[in-house]
């Protein structure tokens, strides 16, 4: 099981061909309490930097880009009645939404755990 | 940060209280603290919050005469509120407006003896005064008082609170105004605000500021909120933000504030007319207008920003208008809205499609406030 990072403080870990998509602990803290999130239905297509989720803080709504290319194959539903999950738990049961990948060569360019503490150092 | 950023006086308190700062109307200002703008806003709702406000505009005007009912005369000049029945140790709510009837800003007019004490938003405060002083200038002097803080305890324990450090402050009712002192530090106090709570605020000179912040935060009810608390808390309580519900492209009877103009300011009334573009607004109380601002409830938990526009239909081809503020109200458990829509589609309970992400939400036309006011009658 690996996870990659990425600048737009999002993480994905790579399950057999599916990453599950999530933020990051800094981009949660930054973000403040969320009120709403929600993601592309699934069988959307989405290539790498599209939109395909939602997070929505008590400010401001955020976009989640596709850290690679894929095809939404689910939505943490967890998050539908209680989005602040996402702030409590960001990298493990506040997950966002799962993506089949589309080209596995995309995870090559992706930061690993210690580039992303750099990132944010 | 940009250097040309202002600071207030509690601007170390803020960093001490782990406030999180952002530019706002020229200043550094605490969105949040440690709790979250979330818990800032419960606890204001179900306690006491405190608000640093002194980027906001104060200042006096007097009239050259002395006569403080010529400084309320001349003030009406400009606004269309009945000032000369303001009574001393009282507050009015009224609007600056120009020629066409636009609100160049909103603001609280206190009477204090023989002084009115005008404050003003942050991002309009030397447009304002300037503006006041052009207009007024031969007959009153406006003296700004950019060294003054400004401090608002809300909530529903407010007044319990206060009333704990400063006796005289329990006698206040709602938009009464009074002087006291709140830690050794004389205060002006209007028993008002900005969150539909009961409370306060409080202007006192700014060496002071400090002092009454750590006195209010050291009683057990009391804790910082931020301007991301204060904005949910406007919102929810059907308060306006200008720049974003009015401004010179609307006027107070299209921003529904008639009730912000006294019966003597009126068509037939002992003063009528008489500040800048009061044709057209005397006119829309008697005529209508063809737009109204409105509460908008949401289906969902999606929050709808401003800027989103309002529809009769859910496939988005005849828009009616457009939300100019919105987000997710706390205490309403859901998200919040107001904005301007067609006149046909103003009254409470018209079902609305609101635009969000290429889709059409389910909105009705909401009574305002969302939440009930807790005010101190």
């Amino acid at each position: 099981m690996t996870v990659y990072y990425t600048k737009e403080h999002e993480w994905l870990r790579v399950e057999g061909d599916v990453a599950v998509v999530g933020i990051t602990a800094h981009a949660a803290e930054e973000l403040g309490e969320l009120v709403f999130v929600e993601a592309k239905d699934e069988g959307t297509e989405v290539a790498q930097g599209d939109s395909a989720a939602v997070v929505e803080s008590v400010k401001a709504a955020s976009d989640i880009y596709a850290p690679v290319s894929g095809t939404v194959v689910g939505f943490n539903a967890a998050l539908s009645d209680d989005p602040s999950l996402v702030n409590r738990d960001p990298e493990a049961e506040g997950w966002i939404l799962k993506l089949r990948i589309a080209d596995v060569g995309q995870l090559a360019a992706l930061l690993d755990a210690d580039a992303y503490a750099a990132l944010i150092a | 940060m940009s250097d040309s950023l202002q600071r207030t006086p509690l601007y170390d308190l803020h960093l001490s209280l782990g406030g999180r700062m952002v530019p706002f109307a020229g200043y550094e200002m605490p969105v949040q603290y440690r709790a979250g703008v979330m818990a800032e806003h419960q606890h204001t709702r179900n306690a006491a919050g405190l608000f640093d406000v002194s980027h906001m505009g104060q200042a006096h005007l007097r009239a050259r005469s002395g006569r403080v009912e010529d400084a309320a005369l001349a003030l009406e000049r400009l606004v269309p509120a009945d000032i000369l029945s303001l009574k001393t140790g009282r507050q009015r709510y009224t609007q600056l407006t120009d020629g066409k009837g636009g609100i160049l800003d909103d603001l609280m007019v206190s009477r204090l003896g023989d002084t009115l004490i005008l404050v003003v938003n942050a991002a309009c405060k030397d447009a304002d005064l300037a503006h006041i002083a052009a207009a007024l200038g031969e007959d009153c002097i406006v003296e700004p008082l950019p060294d003054r803080a400004l401090i608002a305890v809300q909530g529903p324990q407010a007044g319990a609170v206060l009333a704990r450090l400063a006796p005289a402050s329990a006698d206040m009712r709602f938009m009464d105004v009074a002087e006291f002192e709140v830690a050794g530090v004389p205060c002006v106090a209007s028993r008002s605000g900005y969150t539909g709570e009961d409370g306060f605020e409080l202007g006192m000179a700014a060496d002071g500021a400090v002092r009454v912040a750590e006195a209010l935060l050291a009683e057990p009810e009391v804790a910082p909120a931020g301007l991301g608390a204060r904005d949910s808390l406007r919102l929810e309580a059907g308060l306006c933000l200008y720049g974003s519900d009015i401004d010179r492209e609307t006027t107070p009877i299209e921003g529904a504030l008639e009730w912000s103009i006294q019966k003597s300011r009126r068509t037939g009334g002992a003063r009528a007319g008489g500040f800048p573009g009061a044709d057209i607004i005397l006119g829309q109380i008697e005529g209508g207008v063809s737009r109204r601002r409105v509460g908008i409830a949401v289906e969902g938990r999606a929050p709808v920003r401003g800027g989103a526009r309002l529809f009769a239909d859910d496939a988005g081809t005849k828009q009616v208008g457009h939300v100019t503020s919105g987000a997710f109200g706390p205490t309403f458990g859901g998200p919040v809205a107001m904005g301007y829509v067609e006149t046909a589609f103003a009254a409470t309970g018209t079902p609305l499609f609101a635009e969000l992400r290429g889709r059409y939400l389910p909105a009705t036309v909401a009574a305002l406030p969302f939440v009930a006011p807790g005010f101190k009658r």
